[in-house]
């Protein structure tokens, strides 16, 4: 869906194969029983195959297969969101992405090249809510004292915290807001587990209370982090929207082939117009999505002006189309949609998850227009 | 084809010529009709000439059918010059009204199906601005069912005799020629009995009357057409064939939005009007409702819905282009932009609240957001319903089963909505 080149389309059948056979649904439903997903090995084939690299310059020890790293990574999303696949594909990549971006020479060394090679993950704790530039940012402070910055606070939820060697964290400090580089295992930062819709993805309380760190650990410069988290959201934003198309992508799939394999009244299900109908609205649907979310990383890969209305429009849309849809995938299976046998769910609950977590569509939706008054007033 | 203009020669003498002969473009305030603000008769006719007085100064510019063939009046070049010149054209005034339907189909279907004669006589007479054509295709008694045409043309001596009624056809009325269906032979299949014809306006036996919509506009036309005499050189392809016209005919008249070497400019100018996000947010502004969350998540929505609509055009026209997706995927194009408009109409009406309702004169934005509002279903009717292309997507594109048709053996005796039966 996101390949156009001849390498990119290479690159997603790897991983697509090696998605299929690490996370074939059965065992989707087993990770659900298991206290952690995550499978160190893994992962580490997986950066293999290039999924932690491509937010990263060579010079960085990253390097993107078309030139514009977002628009390839696009293409591992969508794989993931088609087998429900755990991570921690997003946050490792969004804090790789940071340190490559803002990061210092030190913290472009060790950390950084655990992240690629798939040694480590990494965990972002940025806020929530979008909707209000002014009073966002999350609730942790970092207080300097001496060389030492230390800080207190909770963020919830979180990805992958507990098996994350690093959590990027979002702090206010009195000079405004900043991203502090946090190594765990760390003295006063408490994951605790929370339960979520997604079966496969773990997501965490975390709690800091006066954890102690050199100042060096502040990634890029003290109250910068506002900026920084614009580019954090546009990213975000694009892969959340990357993997919702192949959440739906397989549901369709699935639902497409019903339609013909299940007959009622002697006829098959989609020899009906309201069915067939509805089938071509989700088809538009999905087009529609994946069309806008590749706008949306080509736009932030050119350094578009207007990069973070296309990335914010890219989820808003996809977030809300793809659930109504998958939605309508079950409608259309009827009961046995509804059972927790069929492997529908499982797309619907990475789906909730990707829509709601980072900014929801309401809020991406506010986002876009204080964008558009923001250009509007410049222009004059 | 040795001596071609490079291409950025071509945009630079382009940007000269421009310069200093096509005048500045005018602010539109309503060519498409959910945003009409319905100029008058006398205005819109003024329209059509200033639009045969640009087209002339291209023509004398050198710059009339880029694409055209040299021998029909045109400049022999390549897609990409047109590209470049729809560049460069942007901000200047231009005979976009024109583009459809006298290039796109009328002249595109001339080029593929016309005899030599019939180019000759023709293309440089459009590419002058002299002959501006209308299509005359859909009927009363069918919207969607094209192959169902019950206008008949009888052969009599040299010519032919045509009888029926024409609808939805944009501007008649400031037209000079024009391109119609008409069935030639009822005891075949419906697909098989149709001939394309073309003949004069002012043909007697032509009767053209403005249809008043429900905005107010009257930029579509009727046209009753009583023993309307044509010569049989003006019949345009094979008797009987005229399906394969057809179907180039629907082909050409997508093409508008995008993609058709024989359009200059952006067409018949497409605009968003008070749809356009900025004009939104200028309305909000206005009524002091800029603030207010509800209606900044109204306008976030809207602009959301133009942008999908711009990312999927170009996406599915890039892949269509390459082959990854079939010609019948320019359905899903036309789907979402009947859904995205039907949304836009009714957030604008929501925006605007009882501004839309009742307006004093002059509010062209308040005026347009309401009637736009009342009109708002021709975005997912003209130009090929949006019921018609969730069957396109569904059969072409998924591999659904077919519908059940009752039209295939003799068009006689095919049952028929009473309006199609005006027949002799």
């Amino acid at each position: 869906m996101f390949a156009r080149t001849a390498d990119q389309e290479l690159f997603e059948k790897t991983t697509a194969r090696y998605l299929e056979s690490k996370y074939p649904s059965d065992h989707v439903r087993d990770l659900a029983r298991m206290p952690s997903a995550f499978n160190p090995e893994a992962w580490q084939q997986g950066a293999a195959l290039g999924w932690t690299s491509l937010l990263v310059p060579e010079v960085a020890g990253g390097g993107s297969i078309s030139g514009n790293g977002l628009l390839d990574l696009l293409t591992v999303a969508y794989q993931f969101g088609r087998h429900a696949a755990p991570g921690p594909l997003l946050p490792t990549n969004l804090v790789a992405a940071a340190l490559a971006r803002w990061g210092s020479e030190d913290q472009q060394r060790e950390p950084l090249s655990g992240l690629i090679d798939g040694s480590a993950t990494a965990a972002w704790c940025g806020p929530q809510r979008i909707d209000d530039p002014c009073g966002r940012g999350t609730d942790v402070s970092a207080q300097t004292s001496g060389a030492e910055l230390i800080l207190s606070g909770r963020l919830s939820p979180v990805e992958g915290a507990s098996d994350a060697s690093l959590l990027l964290v979002s702090v206010t400090e009195p000079s405004g807001r900043s991203y502090v580089l946090v190594p765990l295992p760390a003295p006063g930062v408490q994951c605790t587990p929370l339960t979520s819709i997604d079966l496969t993805r773990r997501f965490h309380d975390v709690t800091l209370r006066d954890v102690r760190l050199p100042v060096s650990a502040r990634v890029g410069q003290a109250g910068a982090g506002d900026t920084y988290e614009e580019i954090m959201f546009d990213v975000l934003a694009t892969l959340r929207a990357a993997e919702l198309v192949g959440a739906l992508q397989c549901c369709f799939d699935m639902t497409l082939q019903w339609t013909r394999d299940r007959y009622s009244f002697g006829r098959p299900l989609a020899s009906y117009q309201e069915i067939k109908h509805r089938m071509a609205d989700m088809r538009t649907a999905l087009e529609a999505g994946a069309a806008i979310t590749l706008r949306a990383a080509r736009a932030f890969g050119d350094g578009a002006p207007d990069a973070s209305v296309w990335c914010s429009a890219a989820v808003t849309y996809v977030g809300r189309a793809a659930l109504e849809a998958i939605q309508d995938c079950i409608q259309i299976h009827g009961g046995i949609g509804l059972t927790a046998e069929h492997d529908l769910h499982l797309f619907l609950r990475r789906a909730v998850v990707d829509t709601q977590l980072g900014g929801s569509p309401a809020d991406m939706t506010q986002r876009v227009v204080h964008l558009l008054e923001t250009a509007q007033g410049a222009r004059g | 084809m040795t001596d071609v203009i490079d291409i950025e020669e071509f945009a630079a003498q382009t940007r000269t010529w421009l310069a200093e002969h096509m005048p500045p473009a005018p602010r539109v305030t309503g060519s498409f009709v959910l945003t009409s603000t319905n100029p008058p008769d006398e205005l819109q006719l003024a329209r059509f000439e200033k639009c045969r007085e640009l087209q002339r100064r291209l023509f004398d510019g050198g710059y009339a059918g880029i694409t055209v063939p040299q021998q029909y009046g045109g400049q022999g070049l390549t897609p990409a010059h047109q590209t470049a010149f729809n560049r460069e054209l942007v901000g200047y005034d231009y005979p976009a009204e024109i583009q459809a339907s006298t290039f796109i189909p009328c002249m595109a279907l001339l080029l593929e199906f016309g005899t030599e004669e019939q180019k000759q006589r023709h293309i440089p007479a459009m590419l002058r601005g002299e002959e501006i054509w209308v299509q005359l295709l859909s009927e009363p008694g069918g919207g969607s069912d094209t192959a169902g045409a019950v206008t008949s043309a009888v052969r009599d001596g040299d010519g032919w005799v045509i009888n029926g009624s024409k609808m939805w056809t944009t501007d008649a009325r400031y037209g000079d020629w024009a391109m119609c269906l008409a069935r030639t032979n009822w005891d075949v299949e419906k697909h098989r009995g149709l001939t394309v014809f073309s003949f004069p306006l002012t043909t007697p036996g032509v009767e053209i009357r403005p249809i008043e919509l429900i905005n107010g506009s009257t930029e579509f036309c009727q046209e009753f057409l009583t023993d309307v005499v044509v010569a049989d050189r003006d019949r345009v392809g094979e008797i009987n064939a005229g399906w394969d016209v057809v179907t180039r005919w629907l082909y050409h008249e997508r093409t508008i939005s995008g993609g058709s070497p024989y359009v200059t400019g952006r067409g018949n100018r497409p605009h968003d009007g008070p749809y356009d996000a900025m004009e939104m947010i200028a309305t909000a502004r206005e009524l002091g409702t800029l603030g207010d969350p509800r209606t900044r998540a109204l306008i976030g929505e809207a602009h959301t819905l133009s942008l999908v609509m711009k990312a999927l055009a170009e996406s599915v026209t890039q892949k269509m282009a390459v082959g990854a997706l079939p010609a019948h995927a320019a359905a899903m194009m036309r789907l979402f932009s009947g859904t995205m408009n039907i949304r836009r109409a009714a957030i604008g009406l929501e925006l605007a609240g009882s501004q839309a309702a009742a307006w004093q004169v002059g509010d062209d934005t308040f005026a347009q957001l309401g009637s736009g509002y009342l009109i708002r279903q021709v975005s997912c009717i003209g130009g090929g319903t949006t019921e018609m292309a969730r069957n396109v997507i569904s059969e072409r594109l998924l591999g659904m089963p077919r519908e059940h048709r009752n039209d295939a053996g003799p068009f006689r005796d095919v049952p028929r909505s009473p309006q199609a039966t005006a027949t002799r």
